[in-house]
């Protein structure tokens, strides 16, 4: 039995369309705490310790959001930045995170092609995350291929479903531990071999 | 009843140094030079508009000495006077030693006998506290180690003259000194015929008497006169502290200076301190510009021109003599250069002492009185001389000479120059204040609530008792050295009164005021207050961004909604502040202003983009790239 805590930063959710289905898709799953970031803390005013005991109380960190400039909303690169701390996270001294993993749910309004070298966008979506892997790998956290939902600005309600449905089949995976972890690593997007990924225990249940 | 003589003293004496001080300090010179060159003007030898009553005017205006010593005694807390107890005993200690031996040596070398050789020694070896702490205080010296070296020498000079007034009898020949007990200035005191163990036991008593009367029942007594809000009642009060405990001092045979010293000491962990020091404030500096002018009036130009070689040169041998023995001592006391040239120059001269100790003297038929006045038109002189030296020091000997290192024990002035002043402490300046002690930022606190500067000092809290809108208040609040002024109070007038008071007299000083009402705001932008809070308008955001949360909108939403509602509010508030007197343009543009809120307001609602971070928005993204976006 895994703890999931999902960090969910949208500072305008009542704009999204993906982000709120899939969020909705989450939410209230037993198991799963379903932390809304810009809500909590409307005026950034983080409260580094109640972050700090939350991350303790987890061993999955999700860290759903809307990909803005290639990285995290502000609030998400701000909650890095404060609950992160040194001595705490990393550091010889800082190993509370040790042994943990770590998440990116990720939507993107440009569509797949657009993150390669010869798309659009021009680095791949692994290159964009760099900062993040690294981030937690600093902190001995292990961090997992992107969840990715690709071509949100063209996608229409059942494809968003179908995306929010895979999202929720993922962390009940995850919480009941019925993941390959083994594969896991092999895979660019863990939400593109969803099947092969997750071992369902008991065929047929 | 004072006749027209009193009156036409009084505009003579105010008549000089309201022209000559401004001019002096105008031209570098500091004040003290101002009321010296003042009573040179109107003594006797260049207009005579005063003449013989001089002398009497002179023993009036010591007085101011001793307002200056209270005031000084009231910045010193008592911890720190005890840190200076080395400094006062050695290095004071020895300086007096010291000049007084090589004076007397001196003496002996032109052809005194010891004993005259001596107690012209011990009178010439005492300087002159009102002009260099003066002095020093009005160039913001008196701080520094080099000042406070001074000050320390001259307590002790203080204290040495009751042992100094004792000894002098004794350097007379038994035949004179008989006739001199009979009419000694010690006759008036209690302690007179009394036997030398008992002398000292009674000025011990003294001494309690002040310390336990200024720890215990003047609280309490302030605390009542103030409640009566009448402000003269608490300068009177004050006054009669000052009188009370000089006279008390001299009744047992101690200087009054010193007694009011102690006084001032012992009330300088008291919340009523700075009121204190604001009352006592003038009266100080018009007894000592007056002291300073009789000074000036009794220089005996006569006597000097008689002697012009005799008296220019014992008054460069003097200053020379003196000067060197405090390098020497400083140097000893491991004083760094530029601290030890300013202790120097500035206690190189002959003090008001001299004059006390030389006519006594002369009554003692120690010295005679021929050069008595010689030696007194010298002192006079050396202390004319001393804002000059310690001007020449600062321009020219210091720039070469002292190595201008910064003070390392800067620290020490910290809690005493905060950088932050709040007028008012009630609930509104009290969240600024305990925000700002809360990341270690000092502040001062004034407050003109008697009931409430008693709590807040119950709850331990450093808060002074007094109306911010006195200048001089102000200024004793450290006003010349904090950065920004918090003005919480309550009234709108004392309010602009204030904001007055600081653009006049402190204009360095950031301010920060609040507003009640969207008037007030306008009147002080008005006045060119850059930052003027209305005290509704953050309160009444953060209500309405929790009814829209309470209402089911996003949290984050709501708070940007209530920042771009600010945003559009203040400017508005300073747009309309410009022109509210042009009463036509004024509600037009208010009208305007109000059209454009509500167009805002709609447009929340409407969704016409004009309120949306369209940052977040994918609508026009969606339509633009079909699919192939930024992130």
């Amino acid at each position: 039995m895994s703890r999931i805590l999902v960090l969910f930063a949208h500072p305008a959710l009542e704009k999204s369309r993906v982000n709120r289905e899939l969020a909705a898709a989450v939410r209230d799953l037993p198991g799963v705490t379903f932390h809304d970031l810009y809500e909590v803390y409307p005026e950034f005013d983080i409260d580094v310790r109640r972050e700090q005991n939350l991350l303790v109380e987890h061993d999955m960190i999700v860290m759903q959001h809307p990909f803005f400039w290639y990285s995290t909303p502000a609030m998400l690169k701000e909650w890095q930045d404060l609950v992160l701390e040194h001595g705490w996270a990393y550091g010889s001294e800082g190993k509370l995170l040790h042994g943990k993993q770590a998440l990116s749910v990720v939507t993107t309004g440009g569509r797949e092609q657009a993150y390669a070298p010869e798309g659009l966008n021009r680095f791949t979506m692994r290159q964009f995350l760099a900062p993040l892997e690294q981030t937690f790998r600093l902190c001995g956290v292990e961090y997992l291929p992107p969840f990715v939902v690709h071509g949100t600005l063209g996608m229409i309600g059942e494809e968003i479903r179908s995306h929010a449905a895979d999202y929720r089949r993922l962390l009940e995976a995850i919480r009941e531990d019925q993941v390959d972890w083994e594969t896991v690593p092999q895979h660019q997007r863990l939400n593109w071999s969803l099947d092969d990924v997750l071992r369902v225990e008991g065929e047929g249940v | 009843m004072y006749g027209e003589g009193f009156f036409l003293q009084a505009l003579i004496y105010l008549a000089a140094a309201v022209v000559s001080v401004p001019i002096a300090k105008r031209l570098g010179l500091g004040s003290v030079l101002g009321y010296l060159l003042a009573g040179v003007i109107i003594g006797p030898f260049v207009l005579g508009l005063v003449g013989e009553e001089g002398q009497d005017v002179l023993h009036f205006a010591e007085f101011g000495v001793v307002l200056m010593l209270f005031l000084i005694g009231l910045e010193l807390e008592p911890a720190r006077v005890w840190s200076l107890r080395a400094p006062i005993l050695g290095l004071g200690g020895s300086q007096v030693a010291v000049t007084t031996i090589i004076l007397a040596v001196i003496g002996v070398l032109f052809g005194l006998a010891w004993r005259p050789a001596l107690a012209i020694g011990l009178s010439l070896a005492l300087s002159s506290t009102a002009i260099v702490l003066q002095t020093l205080s009005e160039k913001g010296l008196l701080r520094t180690a080099g000042g406070r070296s001074a000050f320390s020498v001259l307590l002790f000079q203080d204290i040495a003259v009751i042992p100094i007034l004792a000894i002098l009898p004794l350097l007379a020949t038994a035949r004179q000194a008989r006739h001199a007990a009979d009419e000694g200035s010690h006759a008036a005191t209690w302690v007179e015929g009394l036997p030398g163990w008992t002398e000292t036991l009674v000025v011990f008593a003294a001494v309690a008497v002040i310390i336990l009367f200024g720890r215990y029942l003047l609280q309490p007594f302030f605390r009542f006169i103030a409640r009566t809000g009448m402000r003269e009642l608490f300068t009177a009060a004050a006054l009669l502290l000052v009188i009370a405990t000089a006279m008390l001092m001299s009744k047992v045979g101690v200087s009054p200076a010193l007694g009011t010293f102690l006084a001032g000491v012992v009330l300088a962990r008291s919340e009523y301190r700075h009121e204190l020091e604001s009352d006592i404030e003038p009266f100080k500096g018009l007894l000592l510009g007056l002291f300073f002018i009789a000074v000036g009036a009794a220089v005996d130009f006569d006597l000097i021109g008689r002697n012009l070689r005799l008296v220019l040169s014992l008054m460069l041998l003097l200053i020379v003599v003196k000067w060197v023995i405090l390098l020497v001592l400083g140097r000893v006391f491991r004083m760094s250069m530029d601290q030890n040239l300013l202790f120097s120059f500035s206690l190189a001269q002959g003090g008001e002492f001299a004059f006390v100790l030389l006519s006594f003297a002369v009554r003692e038929g120690v010295v005679s009185a021929d050069l008595a006045s010689t030696l007194i038109a010298v002192v006079a002189l050396t202390m004319a001389a001393t804002p000059i030296l310690m001007l020449l020091n600062e321009k020219i000997v210091q720039p070469r000479f002292g190595t201008r290192e910064r003070e390392a024990r800067a620290s020490d002035v910290v809690d005493e120059e905060n950088p932050v002043i709040i007028a008012g402490f009630g609930s509104f300046g009290s969240i600024v204040g305990r925000l700002l002690r809360a990341n270690g930022v000092g502040t001062t606190v004034l407050d003109y609530d008697s009931d409430r500067v008693d709590l807040l000092r119950k709850l331990g809290m450093k808060v002074f008792y007094g109306d911010a809108c006195r200048t001089d208040l102000l200024r004793a609040a450290g006003a010349e050295h904090a950065k920004l002024l918090v003005v919480a109070i309550d009234s709108h007038d004392k309010r602009m009164e204030l904001v007055d008071t600081v653009r006049k007299h402190f204009p360095h000083l950031t301010l920060l005021v609040r507003a009640r009402r969207r008037r007030e705001a306008y009147d002080l932008l008005e006045a060119g207050v850059e930052h003027v809070y209305r005290e509704k308008l953050d309160t009444g955001l953060r209500t309405g961004v929790e009814a829209l949360r309470l209402l089911g909108r996003r949290a984050y939403q709501a708070v940007r909604a209530a920042q771009k509602f600010r945003l559009h509010d203040e400017a508005a508030l300073r747009e309309l502040a410009e022109m509210r007197h042009d009463d036509k343009l004024y509600f037009h543009t208010a009208r305007q202003r109000i059209g454009d809120l509500e167009s805002l307001l709609l447009s929340d609602l409407q969704d016409t983009g004009e309120t949306r971070d369209m940052g977040w928005d994918t609508e026009s993204l969606r339509q633009d790239y079909g699919g192939e976006g930024r992130g």
